[in-house]
């Protein structure tokens, strides 16, 4: 573990100061990831700042048109239990309610979900190479134990994946970044924040160094799928554990056919993987089996094996249609037991408790 | 500081005897309280702390450490490498006994594995320590790391798992084969498992002259003195273990490993007490893990289903310097009758750290196999699985045609399937679904595991005040021993239970022996039961030669000692306090003594095994491959209950512990480097509590009136057995797949659905 300066600013503007100051600067919120990468000498920021105290980023606000404004602060469990959340995307919550354990929900916030890093076992190991770490490294998973990495948008220069749960369905439901930094206030599609690792793995997000995301907004229009929306992750293990591959399906119907389709998967590139032609094909379509396999099919274009993980590639396709075929049965009136589980029907501990 | 003890618990209303009561743990109200101390919750005043420096190569040298920028660093008192290393008395590089391996204590500056100490960094704070060791950036002249079958080397060892044979024989094999009308023959691989005890392995060392005190968790106590003394050149009752609480050992705390014996060196070269925990990455590497396991087995399946030979081998991976090879072929000596076995191991020499001891080492992996290849045999057969297995019932010891001391399986079956639900099971896979489509399968496994004993010893005395202390150096891994050997104790005493105060893991005490094996409560148990009948014996003379007590002249005649009293054992209406007779005796206290004591005729002339069965449902995601287990039924014979409540939880988490073989469990290592990807809790994957959601045990009653005075055989390993067969083979009933390399995973199960 490297040294570093810890500064805990009492204000949003004196946070981004003392960012932009010190190049290799870290915000610090829960530090679920951050904290563990430092301890392990995969991450070693020369400053971290920490935001847990700084006001006003830790609230969940309607907005004035039906959508929502979440604050970079607020924790996954209470967002994962916030009513508006819950009714209007429902997704969301069922994929927050899939992700770590509760200890960690309790703790980890919003904003450190969206940019926690790969959890590539070659990017942790400081001792392997790894372009994202250290650029010009090499890639010590390609040839190496890579049967949960990458099978869409990968390079010859890193294979890793996104991890997170939350942001399969934000990314499907059109959500909002909004940043502050050194030049100002910004937003983003959540879509655009995280970048495929091409020849650069190491620009790992579409932030600019200072920049700090302070709330993730969900449009109104995306509740138009809430009636029949699923978040569904197919892992090794019910609790505690991370996709092998996961899809976040959102349906809104009118007169027996697709208005809206929203789809996303997750686990199978470095970036939560919106499938916009698969959901063109579904909107206007009505839902059928035979139009969630070709939207399924559609959705894992390109897809290629970046080592022993081809099974990933027919996980996805089949998971999607899965997820469409559920999200078209409906929402689930309460929370499933096993939240995103295709288990959820089982009897078993109320793992969302 | 005072000797650790647990307390007695609140009077618990029992109904006849002391052992076979449900009681709770004694010791865990200090648990849930923070107040049990564990090894490294011992800080004594000037403690440094050691971190090791560890390995990332899996094999080659170290060329350099950066030693002066560890030092310069604040607060690091001494950094340890091969160039400044104090001598030991003992070369690491010979064996030391039953369970002393060779081991890496910086004898040199050669690498055998990842995670291999290289420097032993000495600090003020953990903190400073740990930076030290980070600073010393370790450079290597690596070779290429062996990690596989491919280029491993193999070789015929001398010995497998703890000096058992390599290969055995029984009758003919061929003629056996060749009296087959059917024979299956098929490979299977077990991976590299970590016992993963919570409690990574540590130690406090404070030495004072040629004395040295360790605290460190330990499943043999005082066997362990021996090594620890040897490798310091001191006698053994020079060292002092105290162990009283484990936080798991599984086999890992029973083994001489180097990070400890660097701790101690350390404490004695700087004269100050020295603390090492390792890290729980750490842990994987130096303190043994269960061998990988690669298998075949070749059954011979003759008239009415019954086997005419049965051929296991094994290749057993082991490092490259030492042989602990994971006896897996020999689990198929003593489970089905069959007129020719054959079991052989080979060893694979790979560049890791040594195998060690693991929860049924051997049994658990070879039982793995052994049951998904009978359960191929009766498929081949159609001949349902339970039906099989008891066509194949071995009425005597298989290859040996000893009689069983106790075999009570076949009542295990019955109670199994019973409560199971087994009847009507469909022969075909892929039959059943649930109400949501979920692919449902049946599987059962048969569960084995033998009664060995350790050398044991107890003292047991009986106080004016009409309490009893008794001691051994036993040990509690979280098992329960606080609790079943005081039960034990109490009834040989005729005293409640909370009338007996009990010490337990100090090399101080009588020898307790090895909390290894299934073996300690009978171990243990039996010497505590001897040491209390002896003092019985002297309390009862003392009251028997006094004219003034209601016993006088009983002598002949024997009494009974129960409640705190004896009785004629004639007549019951005459008996005295053990206050009274002590107190009209003028005595403070009487000793008994008492050590563990096996018929070894009896040992020769019986086969003796506790046995179970258990019955598996698993549910499959047909389309994703998901697999889940959703009932475990186990049904287990192991004689003599001692506490009912403390056994079913062995059982539980056997079970657990299979689940966790058969679905999730695997260390990950690197195919190039050797370097383990998975070495944390987070990605070692076990399960959690969603995946375990109904687990029942049930508690077989057994008389065993051979294997031991008490009738007591081992529950603390079977229960992996059997269970991981009996999931992959409900794995296998509900999808048509058959996995033979565990753990099974979704990509295994995805052609499940196709077709």
């Amino acid at each position: 573990m490297n040294r570093f300066e810890y500064i805990r600013p009492a204000s949003l503007a004196e946070a981004l100061a003392a960012a932009s100051a010190q190049p290799g600067s870290a915000f610090l919120a829960a530090g679920t990831n951050l904290l563990d990468l430092m301890k392990g000498g995969a991450a070693r920021p020369e400053r971290l700042v920490d935001i847990t105290r700084l006001p006003g980023l830790d609230r969940i606000d309607g907005l004035a048109d039906g959508g929502v404004r979440i604050g970079a602060l607020v924790r996954n469990s209470d967002l994962a239990w916030d009513t508006r959340i819950q009714q209007g995307f429902p997704a969301v919550a069922e994929a927050l309610l899939s992700g770590a354990s509760a200890q960690l929900r309790n703790a980890a916030t919003v904003g450190g979900n969206l940019l926690q890093r790969t959890r590539c076992p070659y990017f942790y190991d400081v001792a392997s190479g790894c372009n994202r770490r250290v650029p010009g490294s090499g890639c010590d998973a390609i040839g190496g134990e890579n049967r949960l990495h990458a099978v869409l948008g990968w390079s010859e220069r890193c294979i890793a994946t996104h991890p997170s749960d939350l942001c399969v369905p934000l990314v499907a439901l059109d959500a909002v970044v909004e940043v502050e930094g050194p030049q100002g206030a910004r937003e983003m599609p959540l879509e655009d924040l995280h970048l495929l690792p091409g020849a650069t793995p190491e620009r790992e997000t579409a932030l600019a160094p200072g920049e700090l995301i302070v709330a993730v907004r969900l449009p109104a229009r995306a509740a138009a799928v809430s009636r029949h929306s699923r978040y569904l992750k197919v892992r090794e293990r019910t609790s505690f554990a991370f996709a092998v591959v996961s899809a976040a399906a959102g349906l809104e119907l009118e007169g027996g056919l697709i208005r809206t389709a929203r789809l996303a998967l997750g686990g199978v590139a470095a970036r939560p993987w919106r499938t916009r032609e698969a959901e063109a094909a579904l909107e206007g379509a009505p839902p059928s089996a035979e139009a969630f396999a070709r939207a399924a099919d559609l959705a894992i274009a390109g897809a290629r094996p970046s080592g022993e993980n081809a099974f990933k590639i027919e996980l996805a396709r089949r998971l999607v249609a899965r997820a469409l075929a559920q999200a078209l049965e409906g929402t689930p009136k309460v929370m499933p037991a096993l939240p995103g589980s295709p288990f959820a029907s089982t009897s078993g501990a109320i793992h969302a408790a | 500081m005072p000797l650790e003890t647990a307390s007695p618990v609140a009077p618990y209303r029992r109904h006849g005897s002391n052992a076979g009561q449900p009681l709770t743990r004694r010791d865990g109200v200090l648990k849930v309280t923070g107040r049990a101390t564990y090894a490294a919750d011992n800080h004594p005043e000037g403690m440094l702390y050691a971190v090791p420096a560890v390995s990332s190569i899996a094999r080659g040298r170290v060329v350099s450490l950066d030693v002066a920028a560890a030092k310069a660093h604040p607060g690091v008192v001494e950094v340890i490498t091969p160039a400044n290393r104090p001598p030991l008395a003992h070369d690491p590089d010979r064996k030391l006994g039953m369970f002393g391996f060779r081991i890496e204590v910086l004898q040199d500056d050669t690498v055998r594995y990842v995670n291999q100490p290289v420097a032993l960094v000495i600090a003020e704070t953990l903190e400073a320590a740990t930076q030290g060791a980070a600073l010393l950036d370790p450079r290597y002249e690596a070779q290429p790391a062996r990690t596989g079958l491919e280029d491993g080397e193999r070789y015929a060892p001398a010995a497998i798992g703890v000096g058992g044979p390599p290969r055995t024989a029984h009758g003919d094999l061929d003629a056996g084969l060749a009296a087959a009308d059917r024979i299956i023959e098929e490979c299977y691989e077990t991976p590299a498992q970590f016992h993963n005890a919570m409690e990574p392995h540590a130690v406090v060392a404070q030495w004072d002259g040629d004395h040295v005190t360790l605290d460190m968790p330990n499943q043999a106590v005082v066997m362990s003195c021996a090594g620890y003394a040897a490798f310091f050149g001191i006698p053994a009752e020079n060292v002092v273990i105290r162990s009283p609480f484990l936080g798991g050992g599984f086999g890992s705390k029973a083994i001489l490993n180097g990070p400890q014996i660097l701790a101690i060196l350390a404490a004695r070269m700087l004269r100050r007490p020295v603390q090492l925990a390792l890290t729980r990455a750490q842990m994987y590497g130096p303190v043994g893990h269960r061998g990988a396991t690669w298998q075949m087995l070749r059954l011979g399946v003759g008239a009415q289903g019954r086997l005419t030979a049965l051929h296991h081998r094994s290749i057993s991976a082991t490092s490259s310097f030492e042989d602990f090879l994971e006896p897996a072929a020999n689990a198929s000596l003593y489970v089905y009758q069959s007129p020719a076995i054959l079991t052989e191991t080979e060893g694979l020499r790979l560049d890791t750290g040594t195998p060690g001891p693991m929860r049924a080492p051997g049994e658990a992996s070879g039982s793995a196999a052994l049951e998904v290849a009978i359960d191929e045999a009766a498929q081949a057969l159609g001949m349902d699985p339970l039906e099989f297995r008891l066509a194949n019932y071995a009425e005597t010891e298989p290859g040996t045609g000893r009689p069983y001391s106790s075999k009570a399986l076949r009542e295990c079956y019955a109670e199994g399937a019973r409560r199971f639900g087994w009847a009507g099971r469909p022969l075909e896979p892929r039959r059943m679904r649930d109400e949501n489509g979920l692919l449902v399968g049946w599987g059962v496994g048969t569960a084995l595991f033998p009664c060995p004993h350790f050398p044991a010893e107890a003292r047991a005395t009986l106080r004016a005040d009409g309490t009893a202390l008794v001691e051994t150096a036993g040990a509690d891994m979280g098992q329960g021993a606080w609790t079943a050997l005081a039960q034990i104790a109490a009834e040989a005493l005729g005293l409640d239970p909370d009338k007996v105060e009990f010490h337990l893991g100090v090399s101080t005490l009588p020898d307790g022996g090895v909390a290894g094996g299934s073996g300690h409560t009978a171990s243990a148990g039996l010497a505590l039961h001897n040491a209390g009948e002896d003092a019985v014996a002297r309390l009862a003379e003392l009251a028997s030669r006094d004219p003034a007590s209601p016993l006088f002249g009983a002598g002949n005649i024997g009494v009974v000692a129960r409640e705190g009293r004896l009785h004629r054992r004639d007549d019951e209406t005459r008996s005295e306090s053990y206050v009274e007779i002590l107190a009209r005796a003028g005595a403070a206290e009487v000793v008994g003594t008492g050590r563990m004591a096996r018929d070894e005729e009896a040992a020769r002339t019986w086969a003796m095994y506790a046995h179970g069965a258990v019955f598996a449902e698993v549910k499959v995601d047909p389309d994703l491959g998901q697999a889940r287990v959703s009932r475990l039924v186990g049904a287990f014979a192991a004689g003599r209950i001692v506490n009912p409540r403390l056994v079913a939880s062995q059982y539980y988490g056997g079970m657990i512990w299979g689940l966790s073989f058969a679905l999730q469990e695997a260390a990950v290592a690197d195919r190039r480097t050797g370097r383990i990807m998975n070495a944390d809790l987070a990605e070692y994957r076990v399960p959690v509590n969603a995946d375990v959601p109904s687990l029942e045990a049930i508690l077989v009653p057994e008389e065993d009136a051979y294997v031991n005075p008490l009738g007591i055989k081992g529950v603390g390993e079977i229960a992996v057995t059997g269970t991981v067969g009996a999931i992959a083979n409900a794995v296998w009933h509900a999808t048509g797949a058959r996995v033979r390399r565990f753990p099974v995973r979704v990509e295994d199960l995805m052609g499940a659905g196709v077709g």
